[in-house]
């Protein structure tokens, strides 16, 4: 508290601090790094450390030279691979969200309408898949998946089957993988909105004739609505630019813009197309993101 | 108010051959080994607004539940109109209930909450707005129709909750502490208008409170419920005048209830001395009870009058007056309350009307006579 004063007499107060800190994090973590990203989109490639071109130059010795480069977004837009990676990933972030949706949808009601006790143990099982790494996780889907896997294995012994199915590297492996490493960020934020709904809306509902899945689909869907596009919003954007789950279960075929982007970083070295991919794919999100905080700002004016 | 006109009316429950339109028989309801509705069984006739009235988890609010079909009956059955409902759903039942807590939709206005229940059942688009403007205007929200429930103050919710309820017609309307949520000057005035507006409708309305003012003004009978059972259902002056045991003297409005012995037990009177009084009790009607036996003599404190003067004998001798000291004072305006202490330590409340507004004033430590008519104490066994 002896501190405190004199930082004040200065025109620093603690709320001043404690407003100032995350906006400092958020400055130095995420405002610089993407001004870099943006800068190197505009330049070109090179074979120097770092592999591109500078932006400014001195141009004899009073003037300074911009120079942007605006072939890299041309590029993109060109090339069929890009804009065929940007729609695939749309389409896989879209059905996966679908996907998280009919399954996440009757777990998180589940959950809200079970006793006090079940639903904190529901929850924690919901949320224990964190405690492991992403990485282990999906790895593990490997062992389950492969010809040899688990899978594979039960159903030849029990007869179901009598050749191992293929499906590691497949499409539908990495749609498994995905539903399933963002199933719990649809499922809390849900379960959250549904937990503070009034049930016995559901009982007026009843008493005023609906059977009970009109009144799910009168009363409580139009009032999760927000908790749905929250937690679908939630899976969406980063499913968009997801990389490590299509790159380990997707195989070969699997074009997403996350993959795109690791091979021009890491294979061609190509950092000034990388970058331009990473600001298009920002761009791409951001409209989601705005209507995501949108969601939440109702939200919790709703929930006053 | 609800009972004015009862000389005039018939009243159905004094006559053995009338229909009654709702039956409760024998319903039990268990939840484990607590049984929260315990073989009650009440006959419920058409018109009539009866109030359920108890302490909460008395077993009022579930036996309202079990009308509107939210709990199955563990055993019994209960008919609407001589229709069995067991095992039919909430949404087959020709019931409508109005919520404690409203239940309005929220993400509807006030016209879609109450054309709700008359959309699910199919009815022409054309009626549906006919008459649920109709209702809006009888509950007096014509010009809200397009408010959500949350720009609405608690009152107009409640008449909204009120209107989604009625606008379906149904043959008994279950209504769970319908007023609870409204501040007094508000639910006196709402108390008046639910008796108008049920008078209009014809609606039997079942009515679940804790509030036994509410239950007395909404009333035609009154079933006092006490650890899952009715312990007594009559007219409001009935429950309140002649109360069949000590718990619903007590519960419905307050009361002196003194402890005492049979003295003399006749056909015309009896004699009741209470060590607890210090005086005898005198009651000019007979009861029916052992001789002998422990009984208790139950006194309302407005029907005890108190005066600084020896009062006039009520012809038998002493009975019936005692002195106290005034230990304590309540001015509520219109009347104010005495909390007289006896000579043998048990404390006799009285009210007074303050019919005067200049008048010698009974203040504290003064010491007073109290007496009451021969007729004024009931006498109850239990």
């Amino acid at each position: 508290m002896r501190i405190l004063p004199p930082l004040s007499k200065v025109g620093v107060s603690g709320r001043g601090l404690v407003v100032t800190l995350p906006y400092l994090w958020l400055l130095l973590f995420f405002v610089v790094p993407f001004v870099i990203v943006l800068k190197i989109s505009f330049s070109d490639v090179d074979l120097a450390i770092p592999p591109y071109t500078p932006l400014l130059e001195w141009v004899g010795k009073n003037s300074l030279a911009i120079k942007l480069d605006f072939n890299n977004y041309a590029f993109l837009f060109t090339d069929p691979l890009y804009v065929h990676a940007f729609l695939n990933s749309v389409k896989v972030a879209f059905v996966s969200t679908v996907l998280c949706l009919l399954i996440g949808y009757p777990i998180a009601y589940g959950i809200a309408r079970a006793t006090p006790t079940t639903r904190n143990i529901l929850l924690l099982l919901v949320v224990l898949p964190f405690w492991t790494s992403l990485l282990l996780r999906v790895y593990a889907w490997i062992g389950l998946l492969k010809a040899n896997g688990v899978i594979n294995n039960v159903l030849l012994a029990l007869g179901v089957i009598h050749e191992p199915l293929n499906m590691l590297y497949t499409p539908f492996a990495m749609y498994v993988g995905i539903v399933y490493s963002y199933l719990p960020f649809l499922i809390l934020p849900l379960y959250a909105n549904l937990e503070k709904m009034d049930w016995q809306l559901l009982e007026a509902a009843e008493d005023l004739g609906c059977r009970p899945w009109q009144a799910f689909y009168k009363i409580t869907l139009p009032l999760s609505r927000n908790g749905v596009l929250a937690g679908s919003m939630l899976v969406f954007i980063p499913a968009v630019g997801e990389f490590v789950i299509p790159a380990l279960l997707g195989g070969p075929n699997a074009l997403m813009i996350g993959r795109v982007l690791w091979d021009e970083f890491f294979s061609n070295r190509a950092w000034p197309v990388a970058s331009a991919v990473a600001i298009v794919l920002l761009l791409l999100l951001v409209p989601f993101m705005m209507w995501y905080q949108s969601v939440q700002a109702r939200e919790s004016a709703s929930a006053r | 108010m609800a009972n004015s006109g009862e000389a005039a009316k018939a009243v159905p429950w004094r006559d053995p051959n009338a229909r009654a339109y709702v039956e409760i028989d024998r319903v039990t309801k268990s939840f484990g080994d607590f049984k929260a509705v315990d073989d009650v069984s009440l006959k419920i006739y058409k018109g009539e607004i009866f109030c359920l009235l108890g302490a909460s988890g008395c077993g009022k609010t579930t036996l309202l539940r079990m009308l509107g079909g939210f709990e199955m009956p563990t055993s019994g059955r209960i008919l609407i109109d001589g229709e069995d409902m067991t095992g039919v759903p909430p949404y087959e039942r020709p019931v409508n209930m109005m919520f404690q807590s409203y239940a309005l939709f929220p993400h509807m206005n006030v016209e879609q909450n109450v054309a709700f229940g008359l959309k699910q059942d199919g009815v022409p688009r054309g009626e549906i707005a006919e008459r649920v403007a109709t209702m809006l205007d009888l509950v007096k929200l014509g010009g809200f129709a397009k408010r959500r429930p949350h720009q609405l103050s608690g009152g107009q919710r409640q008449r909204v909750a009120l209107a989604r309820s009625l606008v379906k017609r149904p043959k008994v309307l279950l209504l769970d502490e319908p007023l609870g949520a409204l501040d007094k000057k508000l639910r006196e005035h709402t108390q008046f208008e639910l008796i108008g507006l049920q008078d209009k409708l014809g609606v039997t309305f079942l009515v679940v409170t804790h509030d036994q003012e509410e239950a007395m003004t909404l009333a035609t009978r009154i079933g006092v419920m006490d650890h899952g059972e009715i312990v007594q259902a009559g007219t409001p002056s009935e429950i309140y005048e002649f109360p069949s045991s000590k718990f619903v003297a007590d519960f419905v409005g307050s009361v002196n209830i003194f402890e005492g012995k049979l003295l003399e037990d006749e056909p015309e009177y009896v004699r009741i001395g209470s060590e607890e009084l210090g005086a005898t009790i005198y009651v000019s009607h007979g009861i029916s009870a052992a001789p002998e036996a422990v009984v208790w003599a139950a006194i309302r404190p407005e029907k005890i009058f108190m005066s600084t003067a020896p009062p006039a004998s009520t012809g038998h001798g002493n009975d019936n007056i005692v002195r106290g000291a005034v230990q304590d004072i309540a001015y509520l305006g219109d009347l104010s309350i005495y909390l007289v202490k006896l000579p043998t330590g048990k404390v006799v409340r009285v009210t007074q009307p303050n019919t005067s507004r200049h008048a010698e004033a009974i203040t504290w430590e003064q010491q007073v006579y109290l007496s009451w008519d021969t007729s004024s104490p009931v006498v109850v066994t239990r």
